[in-house]
């Protein structure tokens, strides 16, 4: 009897400690057994009171901020998803609105068009349903490589837009409507109501709005910030296991030299679709929510631009860096909103904006940490070469 | 099916005549990418300005009312040198402020793309927005019409009426289409040769083949990117004087759209490789012509791509391969 | 060390830019009205930047004229200021935007939303918040079927456009085989197939063109003359509208050419040059008159839009709100209940809504004819 007991406990030991080391990263999010712990927390509540509190300077003030923080959070979600795709395995992808739009596509078709599915049930399908889509554009495309892959997978994003167009069973061009709002979580009151703030002078007062806990409504955005932000945190912790196991190993050696990757043993194909799936999945997440949110979808809403701007979001933001993008998204979604002011000039400065970070921070504004290493290194062959040459 | 084979000719030529216009923006893409490896992605801004200098020429040369394409080739040479100016000096001033620094710095790929995109942005909004740019500078009065209603619609004040000169299969062909077409594989020609022959050829070849290489025997890289650059300019200058020609209207936003056309071209090709550009403009100008009569008008861009995803498994660096370090002397 | 200065001066700019933006005060809000010490806003819901940021001035070019005629009208009335809301016609940023309007107590009624798309995303909104939204532009049939109590449009829909414009092409040009094309939008695939609807078995072919996608239309001029028809109807926007006529007419094509109200403006002719001589464009609305165009021509407001498609519509979606506050509505609620209730003659047409927010009646449908570079006065198609 103690016999079996110690054989298993002996078996179990390693998978316990495996199953450890695979949550140490969520931990660490969490910093537990840190002194980070608390501030941590008190910084992850500040972002969750945002929209209640309208700060100075950062409210926008002439759209809705609890609006806009939305729109920032499904930019967030899909810059972390694009992420995985340009800075972790290194493609580049520049028809990532595609994935975008079959999730909300998968939301409006089975929720308002030929379903009346709730919303959450319509989630994980437009999970299961961007991730096999990943799956089914990347294993032609990924064969081809470098700068193909961009022109190829910017195809296959305006593809998906006008099959959606051209397809009645889709809505064709008028889109698809009435997509419903996600169910409330408990009462219609909201679980409770907790007020927002309005500030005059530098001071705050209390205003009579009130935002309805897990009431999804169409008025009220909020709600719907909670979500993605929650989703954001999850969608973290899930990329910190991945990027420190195995796979974002793999991942790195196939972006640094798939050659080399490959003779080591790492079947980068494989590894390289794994990449495409998971951004996909997390791309059509993003659309998923946005379908929820705006309640219509239609094929201009999905154009080529929303690519380059993500693109750019990941990119200035410093690809493989999952801060970085999260940071570049919040640039690329939140600046226009804030500066509109700008009106027309928006674009124009956007794009200087664009050329003055880059030629300023050449790797992002927060690079990868391998990144940094292999800057580095080049940084430093090129220097012996020039010596060479001067020589 | 039918249809394609009733109208075969008027099809396949008006195929070529788009194909043209693309295939000669397609250079500046393959030019740029020959020798630095990187996907220029201004480079349609580059043939939006182009356009909008044809337009203010023709306007400030007082040229109005219709004409035939012969009784019009006076503006027009006048419109094409504007044309060619304008687009050979964006494109120099785009791989001054947006490639430049970055390509000296050896920066990655997609930095110098985004940067690329940035400068997309800003010329198209430039042009977008030059009412506004001209009223901050004063000039709105002197300027009037070159820059009211920025984001309409611009027309050619000459409207050039094309003549049938040509009987193909069942099909007219038009003096405007001859043109377009037979002007494109002239210009495809010339810098063939320029590529080949001259010693900028040789250089930009052997930049494009091994920058370090081609440094150390006493080409200079910088001067030689500004060459390419230039080239494409001139090249998208080109296509835009026959462009407004064909098409007579223009605004902000053209390049766009038909810069990721030109540049699927040339990737169709073999991008680097200037005879796939050619190649690759022609075909897509073609099949996009074929697939509209075929599954309709709306299937015409998915076509193109299709066709590109294609191709590229079956060749993985396009039709002709990337070759313009490689072309022989 | 060149590289540098200029990169540092673009910098600065946009620093300076920064600075500037700061300082600048809410823009866009012009004074109407200025009798009274109250001040409620109407606000405009549309595209003001972007690729369809014409049609936005067009409106603005209305709504600034009614603001002008409401201040005239209601001098002892409360001051009325428009708040200009740049949605760039996109469903995806219009909810935020709508969301503000909602929460800003001074605003009575919306003058929009501009766009279909836009009007599906933000409707239910409004329609929850109680505040009326007066569209002039957003023609989509399905939009009026949604049960929004706030949802009311100046325009005819797509549906009423349709069935006059096939009677147009069949009556008045009297032809007997009509070619369709669309330009794969919402609003011209809408209109398109309403034709196709209405005509029957005297559509010989259709084509579909996405709007923007190209500017070369070959292959669909090579159908249209390889089909023989006697017209072509194009369901879309002006300059599509004029490329295809023009590249028709360069092939020889010598039948009757139509298009709807998304080309009725001076880009069209400009666009199509000599070809568009003869064209025939319907749209559910009067023309601009005289007495409009004069009005805007004496407005002192520095940015005052420019007028072109839908102006008019704007104006009379704006006044009907407006003359609302000018009779003492100044309640969400009454200001809504004054729209719904509204029966007068409006510049484009006389306005009554329906139940559901569309026009009573549908109003008439009219044609302009292009000749000698210009639109004739418009005729009614009955």
């Amino acid at each position: 009897m103690n016999n079996i007991i110690s054989g298993l406990r002996a078996r179990l030991a390693p998978v316990a400690d495996r199953v450890g080391t695979a949550l140490e990263p969520v931990g660490r999010v969490l910093g537990m057994k840190s002194v980070k712990y608390p501030l941590r927390t008190v910084g992850v509540l500040l972002i969750y009171a945002l929209p209640i509190l309208h700060l100075p300077l950062i409210n926008t003030e002439n759209s809705d901020f609890s609006g806009v923080l939305f729109t920032v959070g499904t930019y967030v979600l899909v810059a972390l998803g694009l992420n995985i795709v340009i800075g972790y395995a290194g493609l580049l992808d520049l028809g990532y609105v595609g994935f975008y739009a079959v999730g909300a596509y998968t939301v409006g078709v089975v929720t308002s068009e030929h379903g009346q599915w709730p919303f959450f049930l319509a989630l994980p399908l437009a999970l299961v349903v961007t991730m096999a889509s990943g799956v089914l554009l990347g294993a032609p495309t990924l064969r081809v490589r470098g700068d193909y892959l961009a022109i190829v997978t910017m195809g296959f994003g305006e593809i998906i837009r006008i099959v959606a167009r051209n397809t009645d069973w889709l809505g064709g061009a008028g889109g698809i409507n009435s997509i419903p709002s996600p169910p409330d979580i408990g009462p219609e009151e909201g679980l409770f109501q907790i007020p927002h703030l309005s500030w005059q002078y530098g001071y705050p007062t209390i205003d009579d709005r009130v935002t309805k806990v897990l009431h999804f409504g169409v008025l009220d955005a909020t709600p719907y910030f909670w979500m993605i932000l929650t989703t954001i945190i999850l969608v973290i912790c899930a990329d910190m296991l991945i990027k420190n196991s195995r796979v974002g190993r793999a991942w790195e050696a196939t972006r640094e030299d798939e050659d080399v990757a490959e003779l080591m043993g790492v079947p980068t194909f494989k590894f390289k679709l794994l990449a495409f799936a998971m951004g996909a999945c997390i791309g059509g997440l993003a659309g998923a929510m946005y379908a929820t949110r705006v309640g219509f979808i239609n094929p201009p809403s999905f154009p080529l631009m929303l690519s380059l701007l993500f693109v750019a979001a990941v990119v200035i933001g410093g690809a493989g860096n999952r801060w970085g993008a999260i940071l570049g998204a919040v640039i690329v979604a939140y600046l226009p909103e804030r500066f509109r002011e700008f009106a027309d000039w928006r674009l124009l400065v956007f794009g200087i904006a664009l050329i003055v970070i880059v030629s300023f921070r050449t790797q992002g504004l927060f690079p990868g940490r391998q990144k940094k290493r292999v800057a580095q290194a080049e940084k430093e062959v090129q220097k012996l070469e020039e010596g060479a040459e001067i020589v | 099916m039918e249809f394609l084979i009733g109208n075969f000719a008027e099809l396949t030529i008006t195929g070529l005549v788009l194909g043209s216009v693309y295939a000669l923006v397609a250079l500046g893409y393959t030019l740029v990418y020959g020798v630095l490896q990187l996907i220029n992605f201004a480079h349609s801004e580059v043939f939006m300005w182009g356009t909008y200098a044809v337009v203010w020429v023709l306007t400030l040369l007082g040229a109005s009312g219709t004409s035939s394409l012969a009784g019009a080739a006076g503006y027009l040479a006048i419109a094409l040198v504007a044309a060619v100016l304008m687009s050979g000096g964006v494109a120099l001033i785009v791989e001054r402020f947006a490639y430049r620094r970055l390509v000296r710095q050896n920066a990655p790929k997609y930095i110098i793309l985004i940067s690329a995109i940035g400068a997309s942005f800003v010329l198209s909004e430039i042009m977008g927005l030059r009412d506004k740019i001209a009223g901050f500078l004063g000039l709105q009065g002197v300027l009037g019409d070159y820059v009211n209603n920025p984001r309409n619609t611009s027309t050619l004040p000459v409207e050039i009426k094309p003549e049938p000169v040509l009987q193909i299969g069942n099909y007219m062909v038009r003096d405007t289409e001859l043109l377009i077409i037979i002007s494109a594989l002239i210009m495809m020609f010339v810098l063939d040769q320029f590529i080949r022959r001259t010693s900028f050829g040789r250089q930009i070849r052997a930049v494009a083949q091994d920058p370090e290489a081609a440094s150390l025997m006493g080409a200079n890289s910088t001067n030689v990117v500004r060459l390419t650059f230039l080239i494409g300019g001139v090249m998208a200058g080109v296509a835009a004087t026959l462009y407004m020609i064909k098409v007579g209207a223009t605004g902000f936003n053209v390049g766009f759209v038909l810069g990721v056309k030109a540049f699927t071209a040339a990737v169709l090709g073999g991008i680097g490789n200037l005879r796939g550009a050619l190649l690759g403009g022609l075909i897509l100008g073609i099949a996009e012509n074929y697939a509209s009569g075929i599954l309709g008008s709306e299937w015409r861009d998915v076509t193109a791509f299709v066709l590109l995803v294609l191709v590229l498994l079956v060749r993985p660096s396009g039709l002709l391969g990337e070759s313009l370090g490689r072309a022989r002397a | 060390m060149r590289a540098i200065k200029a990169s540092q001066l673009l910098v600065v700019g946009v620093a300076s830019a920064l600075v500037l933006s700061a300082c600048a005060a809410p823009a866009d809000t012009t004074e109407g009205g200025s009798g009274s010490t109250e001040s409620f806003s109407i606000a405009y819901q549309g595209p003001l930047t972007g690729a369809d940021a014409k049609y936005g001035e067009y409106a603005k070019a209305g709504i600034e004229i009614a603001l002008a005629d409401y201040a005239a009208a209601y001098p002892d009335g409360p001051t009325v200021t428009a708040i200009y809301s740049d949605s760039q016609g996109d469903p995806a940023q219009a909810p935020a935007l709508a969301a503000d309007l909602i929460n800003n107590a001074d605003v009575l009624g919306v003058v929009g939303p501009a766009f279909s798309g836009e009007t599906e995303a933000t409707e239910p909104a409004y329609s929850e918040a109680g505040l009326v939204t007066v569209s002039p532009s957003a023609t989509r049939v399905s939009l009026s079927e949604q049960g929004w109590s706030t949802f009311f449009r100046v325009v005819a829909n797509d549906g009423a456009q349709a069935p006059a414009a096939a009677k147009l092409l069949t009556d008045v040009v009297g032809a007997k085989t009509v070619f369709v094309i669309d330009d794969a939008s919402a609003y011209g695939v809408g209109l398109g197939d309403g034709i196709k609807d209405a005509l029957g078995d005297k559509v010989i072919g259709s084509d579909s063109v996405e709007k923007g996608s190209t500017t070369d239309f070959s292959a669909t001029v090579t159908k249209v003359t390889a089909s023989g028809a006697e017209a072509v109807y194009y369901a879309g926007y002006a300059t599509d509208a004029g490329l295809i006529q023009k590249q028709l007419t360069a092939a020889g094509f010598e039948g009757t050419y139509a298009s709807g109200d998304g080309s009725l403006e001076s880009t069209f002719i400009e666009t199509a040059g000599e070809a568009s001589e003869g064209a025939y464009l319907t749209a559910a609305a009067g023309a601009a008159g005289d007495d409009f165009v004069a009005k805007w021509d004496a407005l002192t407001v520095s940015d005052k839009g420019s007028i072109g498609v839908y102006s008019t519509e704007a104006y009379d979606a704006a006044w009907v709100i407006l003359s609302g506050i000018g009779e003492g509505n100044t309640t969400r609620e009454d200001v809504l209940a004054w729209v719904a209730g509204y029966d007068a003659e409006g510049i484009t047409k006389h306005i009554k809504f329906a139940d559901n927010g569309e026009i009573d009646g549908a109003g008439g449908v009219y044609y302009y004819l292009v000749k000698d570079g210009d639109f004739e006065a418009p005729v009614a198609i009955d």
